[in-house]
């Protein structure tokens, strides 16, 4: 269990291709840390060079403050889950799990007692004596991490290890995974395209775009105060609506904005008084809007372009006046709604973010006391 | 008439057996003649019919005993399993370089390597003699090693390569990560998945090393380090005008049971190895 710091991070391919700029991160001992990005983000490439398998460029990594840039994996003391798992064919799930045990020069009891350990905390056991193709997804995905746990690595580093699994099990494993973190203790590097399993998984997020980090923070801390469009976008399903309009009044702890259709409406959003006649684009998450028909005093009426009901909740889809981008509004039960009506609908002050024109957000007031940790 | 779904059906059934049957016997009837008339002696041997009259044992007894196909055999054996060893060991190493490692000039490197194994035998044949005696190779054994090895391995290489590259790099990263070296990665987790391959091009050089006749007649001088189709080659019978054909078929079944038993032994992995890409991580 370790505490990993980068700095000033940096990874080039050739002159010109940089995928990692000058990227710096502390994780503590323990943290569960998720990098989470669009594809294409570097993502991959960053934990690869956490893990040593790809050269770093510039910048320093140490792991307990161990300088590490020239280390082998093995050196680092990693243990690694790899998105096709990567089991030896040919070998046993005994023998996948013994055999960087065997490289390492421990002794046969050792290596047995290590194999059972990983194996009874992972259920394993059954399985012990078959070869990778008798096993099922899950099961692969399980013997991949006890590969890394028997190894009883400092720090463990999965790469999308979820994806190539069905929805159901994903979800399984997910529960199977944190709960490994609480028992273990261990400190984990997670990346993943998924911000679900980011939310659901992390102790902090860290999000990733084109090689630089938009934001580190507790999964609330992104979602609740995003620090830019991007990372508001990335953060929440569906994802928040973002609307664009004029700041026609700044204030310390409301500002007024005027949508593009010309509505006006004020929001819990302080601005400084040099923003105002600036363009800005109002956020607001699908589940915070607030609709009806026959509403009083709705901000807008909306027709409705179509509806997705998913039983438990729905979603509606309303017209915002450009085609490619409407309003999602999320319902948080079911609704008899038909599309082709007119909703009213209306967007609380509280709940609505606000970004200047180069998409970084004003600070919005903090609501409730900021989560710090969660253990 | 039309036939029935079931007339059909076996009709079309009795000619893939006629077309069995046609293809077995187009391959196996060389060989059952050499097994006939190794065991035919005398006036016999000029028989025309096709079913075994006498068994004449005497003829394996000359061929391998009075006229030493017995060493020529030994010599064989060697010769083809050092090519096998050797090429395996050379191409998995080669192939590894070059499905793994970027460098310059590996696409030149893989189409020349490709291009060398069309060459025929007889156009390098003088400039391998150089070459043999230059290495003082000449009339000794490890001068056909050296040339089959040559000839081998760039159909050795280019299947091994092949497959490597089929191999997902994952899998290699995974060895990387449990500290595997190099050469651990090679031999313990590239090689057993590689296996059917190994074993199908290992074979291949085998049998071409086995059967090779044109080096093995010019770099080996002395009677004693002949291999098996040179000194076959050689067989002569009581006088300058009697070929002896029991004799020769003999040896030549002899010679040829070794393959066919190997053949055998590995015929599982074979088809392994030529239904490529079964390797999934």
């Amino acid at each position: 269990m370790a505490q990993l710091t980068l700095d000033k991070l940096n990874k080039t391919y050739g002159e010109s291709a940089v995928v990692i700029k000058s990227l710096d991160l502390h994780v503590e001992t323990g943290e569960f840390i998720v990098i989470v990005g669009p594809s294409g983000c570097g993502k991959s490439t960053l934990l690869r060079m956490i893990a040593g398998l790809e050269d770093i460029t510039g910048g320093s990594m140490h792991i307990d403050g161990t300088y590490v840039n020239d280390d082998t994996p093995s050196e680092r003391g990693i243990g690694m889950v790899f998105q096709s798992y990567a089991l030896y064919p040919h070998m046993t799930v005994y023998q996948n799990i013994a055999f960087g045990l065997e490289l390492a020069g421990k002794s046969k009891e050792e290596i047995a007692t290590r194999v059972e350990e990983s194996a009874r905390i992972l259920q394993l056991e059954p399985l012990l004596q078959r070869r990778p193709k008798d096993l099922s997804g899950g099961q692969r995905q399980r013997v991949a991490i006890g590969r890394a746990i028997a190894r009883e690595p400092k720090l463990f580093l999965f790469d999308e290890p979820l994806s190539n699994l069905d929805a159901s099990l994903r979800v399984q494993m997910r529960m199977e995974i944190s709960g490994l973190h609480k028992r273990l203790g261990s400190t984990i590097i997670y990346v993943t395209h998924d911000q679900v399993e980011a939310m659901t998984l992390a102790d902090r997020i860290v999000v990733l775009q084109k090689g630089n980090v938009e934001q580190v923070g507790t999964p609330l801390e992104l979602y609740d105060h995003p620090r830019n469009a991007f990372v508001a976008q990335f953060i929440g399903s569906p994802k928040m609506n973002l609307i664009p309009g004029t700041l026609v009044k700044a204030g310390q702890t409301t500002s007024v904005v005027r949508l593009e259709r010309g509505e006006s409406l004020t929001v819990n959003v302080g601005t400084p008084a040099s923003a105002e006649g600036r363009p800005v684009r109002l956020g607001i998450r699908p589940e915070h809007i607030v609709w009806g028909e026959g509403m009083t005093d709705p901000h807008y009426t909306a027709e409705v372009l179509f509806v997705e009901h998913m039983g438990n909740e729905t979603y509606l889809y309303l017209d915002s006046g450009d085609p490619a981008e409407p309003w999602v509004v999320r319902n948080a039960a079911r609704s008899e709604i038909d599309d082709g009506a007119v909703v009213g609908v209306s967007m609380p002050a509280e709940h609505c973010h606000l970004f200047d024109e180069n998409g970084l957000a004003f600070e919005r007031p903090r609501q409730h006391a900021p989560v710090t940790s969660l253990q | 008439m039309k036939l029935t779904r079931k007339q059909q059906k076996s009709w079309s059934l009795f000619w893939i057996y006629a077309a069995s049957a046609f293809a077995v016997l187009i391959c196996v009837f060389p060989l059952y003649n050499s097994i006939l008339t190794s065991l035919r002696s005398g006036q016999d041997l000029f028989l025309t019919n096709y079913v075994p009259t006498t068994f004449y044992w005497e003829n394996y007894v000359v061929a391998l005993v009075n006229n030493g196909i017995w060493r020529s055999l030994l010599n064989s054996v060697f010769v083809a399993t050092v090519t096998v060893g050797g090429c395996l060991l050379v191409s998995i190493t080669g192939a590894f370089a070059l499905a793994r490692i970027r460098f310059k000039g590996q696409k030149g490197l893989l189409f020349t390597i490709l291009c060398v194994s069309m060459f025929p035998q007889v156009a390098v044949l003088s400039g391998m003699f150089e070459l043999v005696r230059l290495l003082g190779l000449y009339d000794s054994l490890w001068a056909l090693v050296l040339s089959y090895t040559t000839f081998s391995l760039p159909f050795t290489i280019w299947v091994l390569t092949t497959f490597m590259r089929n191999i997902p790099v994952e899998l290699e990263e995974a060895a990387i990560v449990d500290g595997a070296s190099l050469w651990v990665i090679i031999t313990r987790v590239f090689a057993p998945i590689m296996g059917p391959a190994m074993v199908t091009t290992g074979l291949l050089a085998f049998i071409g090393a086995w059967n090779e006749f044109m080096f093995a007649l010019t770099f080996v001088l002395s009677g004693e380090n002949r291999t098996v189709p040179v000194a076959i080659a050689m067989l002569q019978g009581a006088s300058q005008f009697e070929l002896p054909w029991g004799t020769i078929m003999a040896a030549s079944v002899t010679v040829t049971l070794p393959i066919v038993i190997l053949v055998l032994v590995f015929q599982k992995r074979i088809v392994g190895g030529l239904t490529a890409g079964a390797v999934k991580g």
